[in-house]
């Protein structure tokens, strides 16, 4: 089988500079770069062909092996002009993006540089909370049972501080406050 | 037994309507469902203790996978669904009380507890492992919701998360241990397993099945919360009091004790199981018993003392003698029936006193008596004083054990039995605690405060610990129940000659036994610990820490959390950069790699000069320099039109290998393109910065290169190893004879690959709309005002001019004379601001507009037999209006364009799928193609091919994506560039669509007429 080298070093120095464009930030060059690895994916499908031919328009006295192969170049047709919406569809991104955030760059991903910056604390797992000796609390702390009412001043051990029982009774009541909710509903 | 099984979950089903409408008093209603089958199960008596000694129900369930909802009721089954059915039914009796009317969530509550009932009888009656597996697992699930009933209590949602976590971890060791056993054994029928149990013990695979029976006892072991798994149970005492006495009493730690019960017939002889069973079931013993006198809350002292009760349990169960069976059984039914009394007594204190610490507690013997009396039938079982269930079973404990030791076990059959017996001491010690605690008066604390009980509240522990005194009194039916469960080992025995009656009787008077005497060291030394009780607990706090199955729990999922906080922080950058350098080393070392290991020659074939066209080289070199030189462009139009280098370097390419239709195709996508980019970019800096440079630079160099690199000699390798006669050489017959065309690229593309080219159209007109959302925002904008309704010379006009300079006063020089009311050469030509305006432009496009437009109407037609088609077509057409665009403005365009681009996208695409259905209708193939010759007045013989059709098709998405890039990139960003004076575009997305609105077009039409 023939390997055409010129079209095939032709496509190695395409993907070279394709690849190098597309590590970049800029979106601009990211953009080029997917341009030139469509190209240069183009000529390996085109190099797939074999020899040069005469062109697929079919003559009765033409041998088949004697047409440049018509497969790869329908395929090749296809690739070039999807290329095309991709392009129009990032340069439309690039627009927008320029629009709204006055920045042609890729950045990078907040979030994920804050999740590895978690610290594997979570108070849902970690926290040091009162050992509970009764599923009615608020039993005791009705204000019509005298004899019930807790001492005020009494205290429990809630992680590092210690704080008034009632408090800790109310905590744990739906709605309660003693998490903070972040902006997205999680905890900070 | 299925109905049973179904008519428990449906209630569960319909429960929480059943709690809207009744309030708490709808637990009576779930209570009726464990409490007629407990009725039925009492009917089945007879037939359970017949001569076939079970019954069995089977339905196929999943045949492929040999799964089969297989049930079966023997004797130890029925003794299990005994405790099940009836601890479940009072426990919801119980609930109707315990809880309020305005508790949220019963309803669910409520559901999950009757669920978890019904579970646990599937559990105890499947006969298939796979299918106890599932009810297993189920009891898992459902305990995890019960335990964490207290929805918004932090340590509720952490002790049944914990509960989860580690039942469900020994689960997943049992199911790996049941399909280890099941795959040995050739079935998974559990009855079958057992009766070959023996064969399977000794037989070739007996390492395997020893394995096996390890795994599965892993299982059982965290959920029966033994050593080293104990300490979720405590955890668990969470739940609300009547889930703990129904999950950690009666129902679910049970399930592990019968598991070992179910398998120690068959395999209580292989290598691991006495170790581990004894082992484990003693140090549970032990450390619960011990641990349980360290508790100030009854409730834990409880859960302590359950722990305990479950490694005395499993030891029994696990023993695999007739006695011991027996015995083990007998004492399954006792600690059911007195931890259950126990727990409800408590959640009575809880309820009644809000507290459960026995510092408070005070006085309560005093307010309750007959919670008193009903807690001390418990406690006195649980030690096992006589005349109750728990002397009648811990005296034939102690009998198997004396057996046991006595039957040449050596020292470890001795040391299991003081084992014991220290933990019945420890047992009596807290049982002591746990009734002094709960209701003695204390000196210095004042009365607690107790509300009066209800009868109905007091029913169910009266009830339990009525039977406890009964059982005691009269073992006999207890006796009579088990004994067929006990001569299952007999019957292994029988064969060396055993006698067959060695399982012994339940009774409440032996005579003067060993036995007897161990019951009567305990008591005494029992009752020492509970006087000397201050000395014990100083003895206690001496001693340091244990290490605390707890906290080792708390380090591990600590651990584990730092492990993967640390992976995703290494991995997951968040660096797009980081990403593909990664993926594309990756892609390029692997095949490298393979590459120089296989060590292959390079294939024949190699050439660098193409004899049919060696102007290729030139081409070749053309494209490698415009390639770099679009690496280094710090002009970002430069670098632009450099990658247009390449490309138009490849259309000569193309035409340089033979392919006319790909070079005219590239050579017009090349340039719209260009034009694309320009309109697109026009509003960004000129400056193309290099961002990642330094070693990152060095990095993206070689990655590039030897990416580059791997491809060349993979497509060498690849190419070279072609071998078969290539497909396409039958194309051109194909194309002519059966397409009906000459070019062979345009029919393959039309009629032998349609289907890649419809798919193709589609991603167009996805990509079109794409554009326009992306620019418009509010839906496509396919809507903009004619020509007529704009003023002469307003578009493209600036404003921001400064006054006074010579530019100035030559535009409005111009002004004067340009701004004509006339149509001069374009439709729309005189919108324009005049010094936007070019007359040469404007008469040249008036010039070659409609001979294009003809030309490409052309390309399409005759694209069948010579180069050309949809695509050169469409895309010489959207070059057309590109130039239109150019001259005449936004305006011009939509005067070019009567039909929106949305429109066309949709027109191109149904033409497109019509071409391709419509021989279906007609009796053919999808997309099948027809030669139609006719004869016309002026045209003679026509030869008409029907996927022309599809081609016109084509050719209208294409000048529809086109033209949506033209409006998007060029004519809305002009507009954004006219709202906001100055030379950047608006700020405010929203705002381009506010300017339309002012012309009188509602906001809501801009988004009609989207593909």
């Amino acid at each position: 089988m023939s390997v055409n080298l010129t079209l095939l070093t032709v496509m190695g120095a395409l993907y070279a500079c394709g690849i190098y464009l597309i590590l970049e930030r800029s979106l601009t060059r990211v953009l080029l770069g997917l341009m030139l690895l469509a190209n240069a994916t183009n000529l390996l499908i085109l190099a797939t062909g074999g020899y040069a031919g005469l062109a697929p328009l079919f003559n009765k006295d033409t041998a088949a092996g004697d047409y440049s192969d018509p497969l790869p170049q329908a395929l090749i047709l296809t690739s070039i002009v999807i290329s095309f919406a991709v392009t129009a569809f990032m340069l439309g991104i690039i627009y927008r993006t320029w629009v709204l955030a006055r920045q042609d760059e890729i950045q990078d991903d907040a979030e994920d540089r804050r999740v590895a910056e978690t610290p594997s604390f979570d108070a849902e797992d970690d926290a040091v909370i009162p050992a509970e000796t009764s599923e009615f609390p608020l039993v005791a702390a009705d204000p019509t049972d005298a004899a019930g009412t807790p001492d005020p001043t009494e205290t429990v051990q809630a992680g590092a501080r210690r704080m008034p029982a009632t408090d800790a009774a109310a905590e744990e009541q739906p709605g309660s406050r003693n998490i903070t909710p972040g902006p997205e509903g999680g905890t900070k | 037994m299925i109905t049973v099984l179904a008519v428990h979950f449906a209630v569960a089903a319909v429960a929480p309507f059943l709690f809207r409408r009744l309030g708490r008093n709808a637990f009576f209603v779930l209570a009726a469902v464990p409490a007629g089958s407990f009725v039925w199960l009492v009917l089945q008596h007879g037939a359970v203790y017949s001569d076939a000694g079970s019954t069995a129900v089977t339905l196929p369930w999943i045949p492929d996978l040999r799964l089969e909802l297989a049930f079966r009721m023997d004797a130890l089954a029925w003794v299990m669904s005994l405790l099940v059915l009836g601890v479940g039914a009072l426990v919801l009796v119980y609930c109707a009380r315990y809880f309020k009317d305005k508790d949220s969530y019963l309803g669910g509550f409520g559901a999950q507890l009757l669920a978890f009932a019904g579970a646990m009888f599937g559990l105890i009656t499947a006969d298939d492992l796979l299918l106890m597996f599932i009810f297993w697992e189920l009891t898992t699930v459902l305990s995890y919701l019960l335990i964490g009933y207290a929805r918004t209590r932090l340590s509720a949602r952490r002790s049944a998360l914990q509960a989860l976590v580690v039942t469900t971890a020994g689960g997943l060791a049992m199911l790996v241990g049941l399909i280890m056993l099941g795959a040995t054994a050739g079935t998974y029928r559990i009855s079958t397993i057992l009766q070959m149990a023996p064969e399977l013990v000794t037989g070739p695979a007996a390492a395997a099945v020893a394995a096996a029976v390890v795994l599965v006892l892993v299982g059982a072991i965290t959920k029966s919360a033994l050593v080293p798994f104990h300490f979720w149970l405590p955890g668990a005492m969470a739940a609300p009091t009547p889930v703990s006495a129904y999950l950690h009493a009666a129902a679910m730690v049970k399930a592990g004790i019968y598991l070992v019960a179910r398998l120690a017939p068959g395999f209580a002889e292989t290598a691991f199981w006495l170790p581990v069973v004894l082992g484990l079931g003693l140090a549970t013993m032990l450390v619960g018993g011990y641990r349980a006198l360290r508790q100030t809350d009854i409730k834990l002292i409880l859960a302590y003392g359950t722990v305990s009760q479950l490694g005395f349990l499993t030891m029994v169960v696990g023993l695999g003698k007739p006695d011991a069976a027996l015995a083990g059984l007998a004492l399954l039914l006792a600690h059911g029936l007195f931890k259950a009394t126990l727990f409800l007594v408590v959640g009575i204190i809880d309820h009644q006193a809000g507290t459960r610490d026995i510092r408070k507690l005070s006085g309560v013997y005093r307010s309750s008596r007959a919670l008193a009396v009903v807690a001390a039938i418990g406690a006195a079982s649980m030690a096992g004083v006589p005349p109750l269930a728990g002397f009648v079973a811990k005296e034939s404990v102690f009998e198997a054990f004396v057996h046991h030791a006595g039957a040449g076990t050596g020292p470890w059959g001795l040391v299991i039995l003081l084992g014991l017996v220290l933990g019945s001491i420890l047992t009596f010690a807290y049982s002591a605690r746990f009734m002094w605690g709960a209701f003695a008066v204390k000196s210095g604390v004042p009365a607690t405060r107790f509300k009066a009980v209800k009868p109905a509240f007091l029913a169910a522990p009266a009830l339990l610990s009525l039977l406890t005194l009964l059982y005691g009194v009269w073992p006999a039916p207890v006796d009579a129940w088990i004994q067929p469960y006990a001569a299952l080992f007999a019957a292994h025995a029988g064969a060396e000659g055993v006698d067959p009656d060695a399982a012994g009787h339940l009774a409440l008077w032996h005579g003067f036994t060993p036995a007897l005497g161990l019951t009567a060291i305990t008591f005494a030394l029992g009752l020492a610990m509970f006087y000397g009780r201050n000395a014990v607990s100083r003895a206690q706090a001496l001693v340091p820490g244990w290490i605390d199955g707890d906290r080792t729990y708390q380090l591990a999922i600590g651990a584990l959390d730092d492990a993967a906080v640390w992976v995703t922080g290494r991995t997951q950058r968040g660096s797009l950069f980081f990403y593909l350098a990664v993926i594309l080393t990756v892609a390029f070392v692997l095949p490298l790699t393979a590459m120089l290991l296989a060590n292959k020659p390079l294939p024949g074939g190699l050439y660098f000069i193409d004899p049919g066209s060696p102007l290729q080289l030139v081409a070749g070199a053309g494209i490698v320099i415009g390639a770099l030189a679009a690496v280094r462009a710090n002009k970002r139009f430069l670098a632009v039109l450099m990658v247009s280098v390449t490309g138009y370097g490849i259309a000569l390419m193309f035409a340089l290998q033979g392919a006319p239709d790909l070079a005219l195709t590239q050579m017009l996508v090349e340039t719209i393109i260009l034009v694309a980019f320009v309109l697109a970019m026009r509003s960004l800096p000129a400056e193309l910065r290099d961002r990642t440079g330094g070693k990152y630079r060095v990095i993206r160099v070689i990655i590039g290169a030897a990416f580059g690199l791997t491809m060349v000699f993979v497509a060498i390798y690849a190419l070279g190893s072609r071998v078969a006669t290539p497909v396409s050489l039958e194309f051109p017959r194909l194309a002519y004879e059966g397409g009906g065309g000459l070019n062979v690229v345009n029919v393959t593309l039309v009629d032998i690959r349609a289907w890649d080219t419809f798919g193709e159209i589609s991603v167009l007109a996805l990509a079109a709309t794409g554009v326009a959302s992306l620019i418009f925002v509010r839906g496509r904008g396919d809507r903009i005002g004619p020509s007529s309704s704009v003023a002469e010379g307003t578009v493209g006009r600036r404003t921001d001019q400064a006054a006074h300079t010579r530019d100035n006063a030559a535009l409005a020089l111009s002004r004067r004379f340009a701004a004509s009311t006339r149509d001069a050469w374009l439709v729309a030509g005189r919108t324009m601001a005049p010094e936007r305006r070019s007359i040469i432009f404007e008469v040249v496009t008036r010039l070659i507009f409609h001979s294009m437009i003809v030309f490409s109407i052309y390309l399409l037609l005759a694209g069948h037999n010579l180069p050309g088609g949809g695509f050169a077509g469409g895309l010489t057409a959207g070059l057309a209006l590109t130039i239109r665009y150019l001259a005449g403005g936004r305006f011009e365009l939509r005067e070019a364009t009567p039909v929106s681009a949305g429109a066309l996208l949709g027109i191109g695409l149904a033409t497109a799928a019509a071409s391709g259905v419509a021989p279906l209708l007609l009796g053919g193939q999808v997309f099948q193609s027809a030669v139609i010759e006719l004869w016309l007045p002026v045209f003679g013989d026509i030869k008409f091919v029907t996927s022309t059709i599809f081609d016109i098709g084509v050719y209208i998405v294409v000048v529809g994506l086109a033209l949506d890039v033209l409006r998007s990139l060029g004519a809305e960003i002009d507009e954004h560039f006219e709202e906001q004076p100055g030379e950047q575009p608006a700020d405010e997305p929203a705002e381009p669509s506010e300017g339309r609105e002012a012309d009188g077009v509602p906001a809501k039409t801009t988004a009609k007429g989207s593909a």
